[in-house]
């Protein structure tokens, strides 16, 4: 967080406040400080051990488990002082005014739990066999409002500190991963939540040995999470480099698959398409030309017309693609879309001539960023275009060529988050790479092909 | 039965019904044998607890339902395998004193089994019955220990003799499961025992643990909550189960993206159809048979799969993609370009460097200088990697045979590379290559 905004200040203002007032009200008569302190510290085991989701702004940690045990153990003021240990969590990256409002946050996401707990009728205490299973609505309620409160007061402060007038960089910043983010967040929320009744019963049973057993399989999951998150780095990486490896074949190409695969996610995020389609996407716009590697190089590289044989070798190259990726087991949809990419609107378009709706959407998506990067782009022929005249470029063609909604849509999208131009190719630097003579994706060269027949 | 095959299991997929190996058939035996005897006991003797017999035993049947893939084509039970250490472990429902037999424990956790595999058999996914008998040998193992101990007044009294004799008991299954699995691994894919059970115990023990603490969390969480310890239990272990297979199934994505990804240079022309896949597959089972571990086997085969990519920086495509006909310095430049590519993801720099040295010499101190530099001034500079001696084995052994499967040719195309250990090939690369190529032989036969 740089420097915030007034209305920030106050709202974080407004939430540590609170926190404040309702802590320092009490009662602290009958409090058991035994368990506030052993929750304490494991409240501040599991912050020193959260996960970090995006870099330098959300983390997640497991904390939520011990806070619910205390709510049921030692009620909401109680409870409010353990969810207050997350201040000494020691982990670097948060700034101290991060650090405040996470405090804050907890504590108060920890009272008002614990107010539900008791307003649904739960009593505070060690829960024995009479407990059960009574306890578990009040219980239930006091997970939710734990875990939506501590959602609701983090949205409010992610959407007030939001970064403004970015250009467009992957996922930082864009509310669609947000909403996305919390949704899956939220869910397991609720399931650790379980943890916390499960702490405070062993509690009786066995002690404090109850909460060593609880924390095994949540630092599991904790592992697991990571592992996701590391293997799915790699993975991102690994895919990237190898398309460019693919491109190396074609020297004005460079780059190409990773800007179609940036601007079908803009267009994606644009009209509100799901987290996950928008992840299939993305690796479709990275892989939609793998199959151009079929195409003879003397076919890519001859400089006037084509015969009805090389450009039926051009056209087969989604086909192409399509059998290299189709092993892949990610959405079929993202396969569809690399199969269908050079279909057009009026139907004229190849491999098999769809039109309108019939081609899917992935589709229709992918074909306007790849005729926009195609133009923008420097070719051997031509120069590279601006982007104003790409846009009417593909204006022209929408309804057409493209679907007019995606085109609509990405318009919109080039002029919130902007459109990083790639660099124009050094000739000579390169002995390997051969140079293509016409672009298949230039909707404004169309290829030439000779007339038989 | 056959001869067990030394390829691995994604290339041969063996349903219960076609082929199983010795000692498949051995745990299985035994496992049915001791089923039998306890539920014959169990039907004599009559159910006792039987509201808690069918809770645990809906529990154990939903957690096979919800079976969980792990890396390395593991199949496993987190949710249902808990459940029936937790039902061995059982002292009390609330104040109620459980008064059940092992026998009873290992008939209702079967029973919980069987129900649990029908959809999966419904669908026609195979009934994994190796893995069922494993779990169902383990928890057998702790119900006829510690369910004599169960009355036994010293252990209903002193938690901390309890606490310590549970936790003791849950670790003893999870390791005879380690080790039932690695044996039946050594069996089918031929791996070494050491080796295999050192692999397995690195990739349960994460999940281990967590079943292990579930199953004890269950057993002491009933005597509070009654049964109801079972239904707040499953929610937390579901979403652990899916953080699990959220992260095995990017690493199957992976795997196959690369697969797939290689074979662009064979569609492109650089290399005859199916060679990396060739490649990879003989690399891995000679990577098993000379004893390398699972996460270096996954290096070895990525970079197999990928010993090739070079080719793509290349202006003409070589005739026929044999890259053992062309010079070594073109051989150098293709491997150095590859791992160049693989370089580029920062994520693979191992496999990399397994790619760059996939043609260095077994034993030739001039070729060190092949890749720029690092030269000793006395003694000879280090051989390349084991796995990059064991590509450039199964790399020239497939140029030389390609998709051909005809023995007399393989066995050819060994007794060629042997001629060239002295410096050329690994001798051990080659010996582990034959005892692969003769094993295969017999199985076409």
């Amino acid at each position: 967080m740089g420097k915030l905004s007034r209305a920030a200040l106050i709202y974080i203002g407004a939430v540590v406040a609170t926190a404040v007032v309702l802590v320092a009200r009490g009662p602290f008569t009958g409090l058991r400080w035994q368990y506030v302190v052993f929750l304490g510290i494991l409240v501040i085991v599991s912050e020193s051990r959260a996960t970090q989701l995006r870099k330098g702004q959300l983390s997640w940690s497991s904390s939520s488990a011990a806070m619910l045990a205390s709510v049921v153990l030692v009620g909401p003021v109680g409870a409010a002082i353990v969810g207050a240990c997350t201040a000494l969590g020691v982990r670097r990256g948060p700034s101290i005014l991060q650090r405040v409002f996470n405090t804050a946050m907890y504590a108060l996401s920890a009272y008002l739990a614990g107010r539900v707990f008791l307003a649904f009728g739960g009593h505070v205490g060690l829960p024995d066999e009479k407990s059960f299973p009574v306890i578990i609505a009040p219980f239930a309620a006091a997970a939710l409002v734990l875990v939506a409160a501590n959602h609701g007061l983090l949205s409010g402060v992610l959407w007030l500190t939001r970064p403004r007038d970015r250009m467009s960089s992957g996922a930082s910043g864009s509310p669609g991963v947000g909403v996305g983010l919390s949704a899956r967040l939220l869910l397991s929320d609720l399931g650790y939540a379980a943890y916390g009744l499960l702490m405070a019963a062993l509690w009786s049973v066995v002690g404090f040995f109850a909460p060593l057993l609880v924390l095994i399989p949540l630092f599991v999951a904790r592992w697991a999470v990571a592992q996701f998150a590391e293997q799915q780095k790699a993975y991102e990486a690994t895919v990237g480099a190898l398309c460019q490896a693919v491109e190396t074949k074609d020297f004005y190409t460079r780059g190409h698959s990773d800007r179609v695969s940036r601007g079908s996610v803009m267009i994606a995020r644009e009209i509100g398409m799901r987290g996950e389609r928008v992840e299939a996407i993305r690796y479709a716009g990275m892989l939609h030309d793998v199959g151009k590697l079929g195409v003879p190089t003397r076919v890519l590289q001859k400089t006037g017309k084509l015969t009805e044989e090389e450009y039926d070798a051009i056209q087969l190259h989604p086909m192409r693609g399509l059998d290299i990726v189709r092993e892949i087991g990610f959405l079929d949809e993202a396969l569809d879309g690399i199969m269908h990419h050079h279909e057009r609107i009026d139907g004229r378009g190849y491999p098999m001539g769809l039109a309108g709706h019939e081609i899917p959407e992935f589709a229709r998506v992918l074909a306007v960023a790849d005729a926009f990067d195609s133009m923008t782009s420097t070719r051997s022929y031509r120069g590279a275009r601006p982007v104003s005249e790409a846009i009417e470029e593909l204006r022209k063609w929408s309804g057409t060529q493209f679907d007019p909604a995606f085109v609509d849509a990405f318009v919109a999208a080039l002029k919130r988050h902007g459109w990083h131009l790639p660099e124009p190719p050094v000739i000579g630097a390169d002995d390997l790479a051969p140079v293509t003579a016409q672009d298949h994706d230039d909707p404004g060269a169309p290829i030439r092909v000779i007339d038989s027949l | 039965m056959t001869e067990p095959t030394g390829r691995t299991p994604r290339e041969l997929r063996r349903y219960p019904w076609q082929v199983r190996d010795s000692g498949e058939l051995l745990l299985m035996v035994a496992a049915g044998v001791w089923l039998v005897a306890a539920v014959a006991q169990t039907a004599a003797e009559g159910l006792r607890d039987p509201r808690i017999a069918i809770a645990f035993g809906a529990l154990i049947a939903f957690g096979e339902l919800l079976r969980l893939n792990l890396p390395g084509d593991r199949e496993t039970a987190p949710i249902g395998f808990a459940g029936a250490l937790a039902y061995a472990l059982l002292i009390r429902v609330g104040t109620h004193l459980v008064q059940y037999s092992a026998e009873q424990v290992v008939t209702v956790a079967a029973i919980g089994m069987i129900i649990g595999a029908l959809p999966h058999l419904a669908v026609g996914r195979p009934a994994r019955v190796s893995g069922m008998a494993t779990r169902l040998l383990c928890v057998a193992c702790v119900a006829y220990i510690f369910r004599p101990l169960a009355g036994n007044s010293a252990v209903e009294k002193h938690w901390g003799l309890a606490v310590t004799l549970m936790t003791a008991l849950t670790v003893l299954a999870l390791l005879l499961e380690a080790v039932l699995t690695a044996l039946l691994r050594v069996d089918e894919q031929r791996a070494m025992f050491r080796v295999a059970l050192v692999d397995e115990m690195r990739v349960q023990l994460p999940l281990g643990a967590a079943v292990g603490a579930s199953a004890l969390l269950i057993a002491f969480a009933a005597e509070v909550m009654g049964l109801a310890a079972l239904a707040v239990f499953t929610a937390p272990l579901l979403v652990t189960q899916v953080a699990f297979r959220r992260y095995a199934g990017i690493r199957t994505t992976y795997l196959q993206t690369v697969r797939a990804l290689a074979k662009v240079t064979e569609i492109g022309g650089y290399v005859e159809a199916g060679h990396s896949e060739r490649v990879s597959r003989l690399a891995v089972a000679i990577g098993r048979e000379l004893g390398i571990h699972e996460p270096e086997l996954l290096e070895l085969e990525y970079a197999a799969l990928m010993h090739d990519i070079g080719q793509l920086s290349l202006h003409d495509p070589i005739p026929g993609g044999a890259t053992v006909l062309v010079s070594r310095q073109d051989q150098q430049r293709i491997a150095e370009l590859g791992a160049d590519v693989i370089q580029q993801a920062q994520v693979l720099d191992s496999v990399a460097e397994i790619v760059r040295r996939q043609n260095e010499p077994y034993r030739d101190p001039g070729a060190a200088s092949g890749h720029g530099g690092y030269t000793e001034p006395s003694g000879p500079p280090p051989g390349p990697p084991l796995s990059s001696r064991i590509i450039k084995t199964a790399n020239a052994f497939d140029d030389l045979v390609g998709s051909s499967l005809d023995p007399g040719r393989a066995e050819a195309a060994v007794q060629r590379l042997r001629l060239d250990t002295a410096s050329e090939h690994d001798p051990a690369t080659v010996e582990a290559l034959s005892r692969v190529v003769s094993r295969r032989s017999v199985i076409q036969m």
